[in-house]
């Protein structure tokens, strides 16, 4: 593969903390080549803050081949960046070029807030799990595993649900800041499998609920969260949600005539 | 003395008769017995979860933003299991029988019988939460091959398993929170063991958002953060992988075990420069399908696809026929670095062979596709086509994370690929209750050594995190709280308590006055390369001693020349890692003489003077048919004590992929 060196100037989002205010500032990188990752590009970036006696930035990752869901950065206006169904860890730097200025933010919204410079808190996803993300059952089931015969095309589609990286990037797109995408593959992953079934209604209903008290906003179906979902997660999953959230307040509805 | 504990009898009847002897708790005292976990991958989520529903109170503690991105997430192809729904000829023995033989003969018969006893209960656990498993058209669950066996034994859910599995663990886990039997910690990272009368009484822990400590009892505390691989600096495992709970517990006392034993995967992505961060892992599920091989002449200029049949050596194929691109990793990576030494390698380093899967994507499900579709005689383009829908399905996110980091698709080309560091088969001693030579202190996962011997077997590691937390510990455990049911939570104003927060307040205060002018980076890319070239794929006794001396001084420089900026008491990652890198710098020189002791090759532990005419691992069972477990004496100071190994149903030979 061919590759090119670069030097860029890059406007980070830098906070102390949660309560300080925050402004950008301005960085020159050198000779970066278009064969490093992003996050690769911030590790020179943050060496050479450490050279000069400064503060490097601080910012989510781990696993940094796309799954974990902890890198989170707002880059050019979109979450994760230029490339589509890319997490920013495996955005690399040939999608740029010589020259360039490059912004980036963390994700914004009420729900997450900034914690340091570029890292957010995500706790709010967590609580919405518990809210009924899961199916109830506790260790030591004995029943086979091919007791439930599930079609492959229904398995695909869970699964598919299932991907979600929960990394946030929907709500971070959505101008409203809903988490609906998030909680859609959840509540599809588990509603599409049989061992779903018994818990499908009170899920719906109880993990809204909760998203609502963490303070995301409504869905407008505009479709921002499914255009940059590193997972590519469908946003066909809302409208399941929302059939199953239609169907289940009106089970709870006539359960309490 | 070192006692293992295992049980009497027969192999195949020690853990039932465990499980029908062990002491159990009643339900109202569980709810007085306290269990701190210390890491959310799949033991430590499967072990929370579980105690807390059996009703013990639980605190768990994870160092990243939430316990679903623990690194067991990015587990790929698979988990075995001795289903036998293939009805290929598998079965409990078998599962046992490989893993055994895969370990190169190191590890405990007892331990690794129960893992493939419960290996099938973890499938019908992890379908029951949910789990979405690769089915087939029938609506029964679908299985693959991995290497070392010859049965599809291997579930998975595309080349994200891990990812489901954790996720499955991670709900369960969260259930638990909201019933208020769990509490869970986010971004905390265990600092210090506490341990009163001889017995793990809780932990000190930071707080990584506020920089401060804070200390936290329990009735017993158990260690499931995963595996030291980030010695090496440049491995597969996540950024914040490290050793330091495990370390921490080492120093206070808990044996380390094995640490030599590395396990380094043939199929990774090469490394392409000096900036680079981390290693990706192209799953081994890829072997299924792919073929490796190299070019037979030496200085061959033509690109992949131009170079004809004759013109290639499938070197796995010609040297392990019986096996061929299925053998295991430790084997596969030795043969790569094989071809690549002798000048054979390929792309602008010359450091990597070719994976490729063209010919299985044509004749495997390009044609099996065509006769599903009832096409008559497909000309080669509709196989290709064909056969890529398939290979998207099975690989289709392994694909894709090649052509973002490469810019080349592997669907056209074949994927250029090396060795490495991947696993670490070495860990804190356990017994056979997974208790370490600390009592009250467990070990769970990649964090213990217990199950792998020398070499772990692909889709094995997922199987023993989740057979430790599922469904180990919750017998074992109760076995030990059984006779604490009398003890009251200690008050964390315990002495014990005072004394360990102020040793690590004391050894953080030491590392941000050092105020030198390298970075905490600089000093674990140095390790990590002293690491990689003399205690990697191939070790030698000069390397080895070089390398102790080489760490000592590397250790002595980084405590006076490192430079943290930041502050204590605030989120400061640079901190965090200077914790971690001033760990691994202790058991990078404990590694080296583990394998400087080891004079025979066993799995992955390879030592240049002791193989076979053909370049085979070479053991010697007469010398090393021992576990190696070390105690932590004072800096650079070690014992050695061995626990011998007895097999009594498996007969080791030498092992032949042939």
């Amino acid at each position: 593969m061919e590759h090119y060196e670069m030097n860029l100037t890059l406007k980070v989002w830098k906070q102390k903390d949660a309560k300080s205010r925050g402004s950008f500032e301005t960085y020159q990188v050198k000779n970066i080549s278009s064969e490093m990752s992003f996050l690769e590009m911030f590790d020179v970036l943050n060496e050479q803050l450490i050279q000069e006696g400064k503060e490097p930035i601080a910012f989510d990752h781990d696993c940094r081949e796309g799954i974990c869901g902890m890198c989170s950065m707002y880059i050019n206006g979109r979450p994760h960046g230029p490339w589509h169904g890319t997490t920013t860890c495996q955005l690399h730097m040939r999608a740029f070029k010589d020259g360039d200025t490059i912004v980036v933010e963390p994700w914004r919204a009420k729900a997450f807030p900034v914690v340091k410079d570029l890292v957010v808190d995500r706790i709010a996803f967590d609580r919405i799990i518990q809210a009924g993300g899961y199916i109830s059952v506790n260790t030591g089931v004995t029943i086979d595993a091919n007791t439930h015969m599930i079609g492959k095309e229904i398995a695909d589609k869970s699964f598919a649900a299932a991907a979600c990286i929960g990394c946030g990037a929907c709500v971070a797109a959505c101008k409203n800041s809903s988490a609906l995408l998030f909680l859609s593959a959840k509540v599809s992953h588990l509603a599409l499998l049989p061992q779903g079934q018994p818990e499908r209604n009170k899920r719906a209903l109880a993990m809204v609920a909760q998203m609502d008290k963490e303070g995301f906003g409504s869905c407008t179906n505009t479709g921002a969260c499914e255009a940059v979902c590193p997972k590519e997660i469908e946003i066909t999953n809302i409208a399941r949600l929302n059939r199953d959230y239609a169907g289940a307040a009106l089970a709870s509805d006539a359960h309490k005539e | 003395m070192l006692d293992s504990k295992i049980p009497a009898g027969k192999l195949e009847e020690k853990w039932n008769d465990y499980k029908g002897h062990c002491k159990l708790v009643n339900p109202a005292n569980k709810r007085k017995l306290e269990v701190i976990v210390v890491g959310t991958g799949l033991a430590g989520a499967s072990a929370a979860a579980s105690l807390g529903e059996m009703g013990y109170r639980v605190k768990a503690f994870c160092f990243q933003d939430s316990p679903r991105r623990a690194h067991s997430i990015a587990a790929q192809g698979g988990i075995n299991a001795a289903k036998n729904y293939q009805n290929d000829g598998d079965s409990v023995f078998r599962l046992f029988y490989d893993t055994i033989k895969g370990g190169d003969y190191r590890a405990r018969e007892a331990n690794v019988h129960r893992l493939a006893e419960v290996s099938a209960n973890i499938i019908d656990q992890c379908v029951a939460q949910g789990v979405p498993f690769a089915r087939e058209y029938g609506g029964f669950l679908n299985n693959r091959s991995f290497g070392g066996t010859q049965v599809k034994r291997t579930f998975y859910a595309a080349g994200q398993t891990g990812q489901q599995l954790l996720i499955g663990a991670y709900q369960a886990l969260e259930r638990q929170v909201a019933l208020g039997n769990v509490e869970m910690y986010n971004r905390h990272e265990m600092l210090d063991v506490v341990l009163i009368d001889g017995k793990a009484r809780g932990i000190i822990a930071r707080n990584l958002v506020t920089g401060k400590l804070e200390r936290y009892f329990g009735h017993a505390v158990l260690l499931c953060s995963g595996g030291y691989g980030n010695v090496f600096y440049l491995s597969t495992n996540a950024m914040g992988s490290n050793v330091t709970a495990a370390w921490k517990a080492h120093k206070k006392g808990a044996y380390f075990a094995n640490p030599c034993f590395t396990q380094i995967h043939p199929t990774c992505i090469p490394v392409s420069g000096d900036h680079q961060s981390k290693l990706t892992l192209m799953s081994e599920s890829l072997r299924n399908d792919g073929r490796i091989w190299v070019p037979k002449n030496i200085n061959e200029t033509r690109k992949p696809n131009d170079i004809p049949e004759e013109d290639r050596d499938y070197f796995l194929e010609r040297r392990y026929p019986a096996f061929g691109n299925l053998v295991p990793r430790d084997v596969a990576s030795r043969a790569a670095k094989e071809r690549c030494d002798a000048g054979y390698g390929v792309g602008t380093t010359k450091q990597a062979v070719y994976l490729d899967f063209k010919y299985n994507l044509i004749n495997k499900y390009g044609r099996t596709e065509a006769n599903k579709q009832g096409i008559q005689n497909p000309d080669e383009e509709t196989l290709v086509r064909l056969g890529k829908e398939v290979v998207k399905e099975e690989y289709g996110n392994l694909f894709d994370m090649y052509e973002k980091i490469t810019g080349e698709n592997p669907y056209e080309v074949p994927m250029r690929i090396y060795p490495a560091v991947h696993y670490t088969m070495g860990g804190l001693w356990v017994d056979y209750e997974l208790m370490t030579s600390v009592k009250g202190l467990y070990c769970l996962g990649e964090a213990n050594f217990s199950d792998h011997g020398a070499n772990r077997l692909g889709a094995s590691a997922l199987m023993q995190g989740l057979a430790d937390g599922y469904f180990v510990i919750p017998y074992t455990i109760g076995n030990y709280l059984a006779d604490e049911i009398a003890v009251k939570p200690v008050p964390t104003t315990d002495p014990a308590f005072v004394a360990a927060e102020a040793e690590v307040n004391e050894r953080i205060n030491q590392l941000m006055n050092i105020k030198g002018t390298q970075s905490v980076e600089s000093f674990h890319k140095r390790l990590g390369k002293i690491m990689w070239e003399k205690c990697g794929m191939a070790r030698n006794e000069k390397g080895l001693q070089e390398a102790i001396i080489e760490i000592q001084e590397l250790k002595k420089e980084f405590w006076k020349n490192v430079r943290i900026p930041g502050g204590i008491y605030e989120m400061n990652p640079e901190l965090d890692k200077a914790n971690r890198v001033a760990d691994f710098l202790e058991l990078g020189e404990l590694m080296c003489k583990d394998a400087l002791l080891r004079r025979e090759s066993c799995g992955g532990h390879f030592r240049e003077e002791s193989q076979t005419a053909e370049g085979e691992a070479l053991r010697d069972d007469n010398e090393f048919m021992y576990v190696s477990a070390w105690q932590y004496k004072g800096e650079s100071n070690w014992e050695l004590e061995k626990e011998s190994l007895n097999y009594e149903v498996i007969k080791p030979t030498q092992r032949n992929y042939k």
